[in-house]
């Protein structure tokens, strides 16, 4: 391509560690036209950001780029020195990464930060930039830029963050973004803000785009071409509607399928594909994915497929596909049928229940702030059933989690669960309710102690409760469990770090099976997971309830895996249940307004949002009337008052003056 | 950020009350009975006169009242006499403070000198030759204990190489300069007197290396490793992204990040430096606090040692108020 403002030729990057050096980057090539947007996508370890930090030459050792050419408008970044490498980094190509807390220097004030590179590079003098910066903040959509320019990274939210750090990469007006995981850390109302700014961004100044990211959503509502890595190398490369209707790779299939999409046909299951990407120390010698694809012949086993065309402007790395054909759609499981319960007694009750948490003073005289965390949820699980709390950061999901397991004390309400009433048990009553009732965290790094051994961590329960008298009986135990949730029995001995994320997380649902519960708390348990990975973590669940008649409180920020699972949603914003209905009403007839905000801001290829604006208020005030009016597009006067609630049909609950008086999708 | 101050040190002054009512008591409860010490065994056998003693001295009084009239005297700046010299202990301290201040601040101002810039050369030349250099000087100057140091220093630039003068502060018939600060540095500068400003430096010197030793050893280390942190954080690389030159990115993202621990390192240093000079100064023959803590020490002189340890607990607390603003400054989260 002539025009491009990037082409790049195969890349290699090598981390040389001390077990041997990783191809992290292997023989990459793409290119990006003038104003275009293109998507990579892929799992962690695709070696997609080291990519992206490989163009822009920021890896340090023991990382090296050991081959290619990074083409920016027909120059080799890969050749520049270093002194054109500054005078072209930050001015031609700019960069923006995942995580705004740690991207922005916590000691500069933002103007600064905004408008260095703007003086560094010569553009303009310090006071030109101090107006040029208060100006892109303005822009990028930050709330009074004057105050804003002045203030430091830390008295920000994550979205002003991430527009504070896009301002930063738009300041010498790039011809090329490079955004890596952008929105990866941010609320999906948030996310959305942020993505229209990106796409408005491309539109208005023809800004190339290159968006990185593991969510198909995220880059399939920006993008108009997409490349998706698997192992270091490029497995598929096309117009984004066309990869993820028709992908030719494997992998690129089970990523376009393993997403739960809000417009797919409810299942049950997921179709992900078992197995885990190949240790990059020993690739496979043919194929990479080889080891864990459906379609695999036996060329696949032993030659390494080429990068090559399978259909005008697609590219594919597949010997199955080579010759132009599709791979088989993805076949819909049937809707198993959930357990019949024998009773119509709720497991769980809770009534009315209350956190708050007080900050410390800030002096001695000073008054004292509350988190207003919980403000009066109630709710019912049914035996079997699987519930599920939606809502974003900060909307006291969590907290409820912890409220219902009895790892927090309420400040009032009621909790009855198995006809028990627990909200005030203490000591050893609440010690013989906990095997009942088990709790799944979300980071399966930080759950796990890091010093002990597999088998000793799903042990100790079963020894704590009297579950099994002997080490011996505990170790029978744990094999049993271990094998139940998809591992290797003789893996006891090994230590948690020795696991991947995904493996982890099966070793915290195996600890919380073995005093076989009733009822199981999972607070975010696969969103710290790669799509695939979180496909078979849902379907172990899923597996683990038929099997044991479980019921899970299943707590998530993203709809569409909510949407997949569970069999009744509750919809929580600023400690309160907002909605609540069967998960095909609620999705298919969202009736209060932040519902509906919500779930039109989850990214999906081709489909069009309704943004919202501001971010939710401060849980420091407990909202008067409803709590939702300040962002909410149809609020009225009324909406002052607390609102009512109101059953708009069997089982579907809505605390809202006006229920479904917002229409979001079309 | 004035609330801030006016807060700590408010809190400052409850502490020092605080240590002020521990070393009290802790100088009451040591055993010995000033009675019989001062009054020998004749007199303290008889009972009037015994009484008589104890109501003139006030130690008839219950144990609150006597910390009253010495926590008034100490509002009134009154430390006591000292039994040893026979002159009020403030005047002691006062005549000794500004030699131990001049010596354990010219040695602070070296260690940060040297070890502040080669902490950052040896991060941003990781396995260099640079850093191999600082990581021996910070390996020698934690380990080497002060009084070998001391002495091969005395050995080499005093008895061999003669470029130092000897101990003491000036030369044995040179006269201090004029002016009232003590200060001998500051004292001739100020007066001009340039030939006297030599002598003191060149006096200074050794003394000053070696009591750095250890704190720039520390500083070099902790400046290395927060740096080597540092360089590695997002906003670092966000940084060079921007396509800002390495000096800039170096000196004005990742050290001001840095030095955070270091200041918390240096004020402690500082404080050591100012309280804990004994050694240096014995060797040195500096007449400085050190030597006197020392020599008071020795002859259980306890209104001389409670008022040094008046004193060094409220440097540590003046250096800890110093410190936490530096923090202020330094990091704006801390600010509210």
């Amino acid at each position: 391509m002539s025009d491009a403002v990037l082409d790049v030729r195969g890349l290699v990057t090598v981390f040389h560690t001390d077990a041997g050096p990783v191809r992290a980057v292997d023989g990459v090539s793409f290119s990006v036209g003038k104003g275009e947007t293109l998507g990579i996508v892929g799992e962690s370890g695709s070696g997609k950001s080291v990519t992206a930090q490989s163009l822009m030459r920021l890896l340090d050792p023991p990382a090296r780029i050991e081959g290619g050419e990074v083409l920016f408008e027909g120059r080799d970044v890969l050749t520049m020195s270093p002194r054109e490498l500054t005078a072209w980094r930050g001015a031609n190509a700019a960069m923006v990464f995942q995580d705004s807390l740690t991207g922005l220097n916590p000691v500069l004030r933002i103007l600064r930060q905004v408008t260095e590179h703007v003086v560094a590079h010569g553009r303009m003098d310090a006071r030109d930039a101090r107006r040029h910066g208060i100006e892109l903040l303005r822009r990028m959509g930050v709330a009074s830029p004057e105050r804003a320019a002045a203030s430091y990274p830390h008295q920000f939210s994550g979205g002003m963050r991430q527009r504070v750090m896009i301002a930063m990469g738009m300041a010498n007006d790039p011809t090329l973004l490079l955004a890596d995981e952008p929105t990866t850390a941010l609320d999906v109302t948030i996310q959305a803000q942020i993505l229209d700014l990106l796409a408005g961004l491309n539109e208005k100044f023809g800004t190339a785009i290159v968006l990185i990211s593991h969510d198909l959503g995220v880059i399939g509502t920006i993008c108009k071409r997409i490349v998706v890595m698997y192992a270091g190398e490029v497995v598929e490369e096309g117009p984004t509607t066309d990869v993820l209707s028709d992908p030719r790779h494997p992998y690129a299939w089970a990523l376009a399928n393993a997403v739960p999409r809000l417009d797919a046909p409810i299942a049950d299951r997921l179709p992900g594909i078992e197995g885990a990407p190949p240790d990059p120390l020993a690739m496979p010698q043919g194929c990479r994915f080889a080891p864990r694809c459906p379609w695999r012949i036996d060329r696949c086993g032993t030659e390494r497929p080429p990068l090559a065309e399978v259909a005008p402007g697609r590219l594919a790395r597949c010997w199955v596909t080579a010759d132009g054909r599709s791979l088989p759609p993805r076949t819909v499981p049937a809707h198993a049928k959930p357990p019949e319960s024998s009773t119509t007694e709720p497991l769980l009750v809770a009534r009315d229940l209350v956190k708050h948490f007080p900050l410390p003073k800030k002096s001695f005289f000073g008054a004292r702030e509350v988190v207003h965390a919980v403000n009066g949820v109630s709710l019912h699980v049914m035996p079997g059933e699987r519930l599920g709390i939606v809502g974003e950061s900060g909307c006291g999901k969590s907290t409820l989690a912890r409220l219902v397991t009895r790892l927090h004390t309420p400040d009032a309400g009621h909790i009855r669960f198995d006809g028990q009433d627990i909200a005030t048990l203490g000591g050893e009553e609440l010690r013989q309710l906990r095997p009942r009732l088990q709790m799944v965290f979300q980071d399966p790094y930080a759950s796990l102690n890091p010093r002990m051994r597999i088998g000793d961590i799903l042990a100790e329960p079963l020894l704590v409760h009297g579950r099994a008298r002997t080490a011996a009986e505990a170790g029978e135990r744990v094999g049993a469990l271990l094998d139940m949730v998809g591992l290797n029995p003789s893996w006891a001995a090994r230590f948690p770090h020795e696991f991947s994320g995904g493996q982890r997380q099966r070793i915290s649902i195996a600890r919380a099976l073995g005093l076989e519960p009733a009822l199981i708390v999972a607070d975010e348990p696969v969103s710290a997971l790669d799509v695939n990975v979180q496909a078979q973590v849902l379907n172990l669940m899923l597996d683990l309830r038929e099997r044991m008649g479980l019921a899970y409180m299943f707590i998530a920020h993203d709809l569409a895996v909510v949407r997949a699972f569970c069999d009744r949603v509750a919809v929580m914003y600023l400690g309160r249940i907002v909605e609540e209905a069967p998960a095909r009403d609620l999705f298919a007839q969202p009736a209060h307004p932040y519902t509906v905000s919500l779930l039109s801001a989850v990214p999906e290829p081709g489909r069009q949002r309704v943004v919202l604006g501001g971010e939710p208020p401060s849980t420091l005030r407990l909202p008067q009337g409803c709590a939702f009016r300040a962002r909410c597009p149809v609020a009225e006067p009324v909406c002052a008052e607390p609102p009512p609630l109101t059953e708009i049909a069997p089982g579907h609950r809505v605390l809202c003056h006006a229920p479904g008086s917002l229409k979001g999708m079309p | 950020m004035l609330r801030y101050v006016a807060i700590r040190l408010a809190s400052a002054v409850v502490m020092a009350l605080l240590a002020s009512l521990v070393i009290f008591l802790i100088s009451n409860f040591v055993p010995g009975d000033p009675v019989l010490a001062q009054l020998g065994d004749i007199l303290a056998s008889d009972p009037t006169v015994v009484a008589q003693w104890r109501a003139k001295w006030g130690l008839d009084l219950p144990l609150w009242d006597r910390y009253w009239i010495f926590l008034s005297g100490l509002l009134h700046g009154d430390l006591g006499v000292s039994i040893a010299t026979r002159r009020p202990v403030l005047e002691d301290i006062a005549q000794y403070a500004p030699a131990t201040i001049e010596l354990a601040t010219v040695s602070f101002l070296l260690a940060l000198v040297v070890g502040i810039p080669l902490g950052v050369a040896a991060a941003v030349w990781r396995d260099s030759i640079v850093d191999a250099v600082a990581r021996a000087v910070s390996l020698l100057g934690v380990s080497a204990p002060t009084f070998w140091l001391a002495f091969i220093f005395l050995a080499i630039f005093y008895g061999w190489l003669g470029w130092a003068p000897g101990p003491g502060r000036l030369d044995p018939i040179a006269f201090p300069p004029e002016g009232s600060t003590g200060f001998f540095l500051w004292d001739s500068a100020r007066q001009g007197d340039w030939e006297t400003f030599h002598d003191a430096l060149a006096h200074l010197a050794l003394p000053a290396i070696v009591l750095a030793a250890a704190t720039l050893g520390l500083i070099t280390r902790t400046t290395r490793a927060a740096m080597l942190e540092c360089l590695h954080q997002d906003y670092v690389r966000v940084a060079r992204a921007k396509g800002l030159k390495e000096r800039a990115v170096v000196l004005h993202h990742a050290l001001r990040n840095a030095l955070v621990p270091v200041v918390t390192l240096g004020g402690l240093a500082y404080a050591n430096l100012l309280t804990g000079a004994v050694m240096t100064e014995t060797i040195f023959a500096w007449p400085g606090l050190g030597r006197y803590t020392f020599r008071s020490a020795a002859a259980l002189d306890f209104p001389a040692i409670m008022g040094i340890t008046l004193v060094v607990s409220a440097t540590y607390l003046l250096v800890n108020l110093v410190v936490d603003l530096s923090y202020a400054l330094l990091d704006p989260r801390v600010r509210r």
